[in-house]
């Protein structure tokens, strides 16, 4: 195959193409947040506002229901901040590739930071003989963040419109599972990703989702003891 | 909830987010890190993806059965998929027609 050399803007709109599967599966979460904020008494500003400036998903949830719940500002605030601790996990995988970009570039990056950005530019990057890194994650990023403000704006104004018969919501996991088969490359990842799976599944109750937290740190411990322990052999195959 | 406080929960909510997510990107570069944790960070992915997509397929939201979940067949089979051929597009496609195929039959 030819290669030719990417454009930046060619590899902006690669990131945001590659991010289409996990719009389709965040539309429906958007609809969904946007009614039952009102629902749950927020006025249309403020639900919006939530994905305005918050921009996480399941600690939007998490937010609105304790709101409805009258709890405390504070309660609620460190409650966002453990749901949403594991970006801080991203923000360590990425700096390595964004190190070198300004102040003001990183800002950017890190206002973007989402699961599903993270996951599709970590993926691409670990693939190799990616020119625009930066492009290509703000393509993800903003495709992301497009969709999820006007869903949110979609079920303020409409209500959650799709037929839950549809599943839509099923198409996450998929996508998610698509993406974790090539991050899956020798022992240590499989050993990461299968800790992470079972951890998470029993720690599943635990309030304020620490659970994924806890079990992804113990996941990544898991899996540098395992490439520590067999170095040899890895590098056998 | 009065209005002042839902937008202090807003607020607040984005400080700790946005301060989540910038907390190491702005790291100066000089600041080197253990060999351990730099071993550690490609296996954040694997990890969280697991982590994250693991309890969606089997404890699914809503009325789930708690004998039989119609979830699973439909990944079990997109990973296959996505497993031989390495498309991502084929592998999510799949899962879907074939929890609506299970749905179908459900129904």
């Amino acid at each position: 195959m030819e290669t030719r050399p990417q454009t930046p803007r060619q590899d902006f709109w690669a990131g945001a193409r590659d991010t289409v599967p996990l719009l389709v599966g965040v539309v429906p979460f958007g609809l969904v947040f946007g009614a039952l904020a009102l629902e749950a008494g927020l006025s249309p500003l403020e639900a919006q506002g939530l994905s305005l400036f918050v921009f996480a998903g399941s600690s939007q949830f998490v937010a609105v229901d304790l709101i409805a719940r009258g709890a405390a500002p504070v309660v609620i605030i460190l409650t966002i901040l453990m749901v949403n601790l594991r970006h801080g996990l991203y923000s360590a995988s990425l700096a390595p590739t964004f190190a070198r970009l300004p102040l003001r570039a990183r800002a950017a990056v890190a206002w973007l930071l989402t699961d599903e950005a993270y996951a599709v530019t970590v993926t691409r990057l670990r693939a190799g003989g990616l020119a625009h890194p930066r492009r290509y994650f703000l393509g993800s990023g903003l495709a992301l963040w497009a969709t999820w403000q006007l869903s949110t704006a979609g079920g303020i104004l409409f209500g959650a419109r799709i037929p839950e018969s549809w599943s839509l919501d099923f198409v996450l996991p998929l996508t998610f599972l698509a993406l974790l088969i090539p991050s899956l490359i020798d022992r240590p990842s499989w050993a990461a990703a299968l800790a992470g799976g079972v951890l998470s599944l029993v720690l599943h109750d635990l309030p304020y989702g620490l659970g994924l937290v806890l079990a992804t740190f113990f996941a990544v411990g898991l899996g540098v003891a395992v490439e520590t322990l067999r170095p040899r052999r890895e590098a056998a195959g | 909830m009065s209005a002042p406080d839902v937008w202090l929960v807003i607020l607040g909510g984005m400080a700790v987010t946005y301060g989540s997510r910038l907390s190491f990107l702005i790291l100066p570069e000089r600041i080197r890190f253990p060999a351990v944790f730099q071993r550690g960070l490609r296996l954040v992915a694997p990890a969280v993806l697991a982590a994250v997509l693991v309890p969606q397929v089997l404890i699914p939201s809503g009325a789930a059965s708690a004998t039989w979940n119609p979830r699973v067949l439909p990944a079990a089979l997109a990973g296959l998929v996505g497993w031989r051929t390495r498309n991502a597009w084929a592998s999510i496609a799949t899962g879907m027609i074939t929890l609506w195929i299970i749905q179908a039959f459900l129904s």
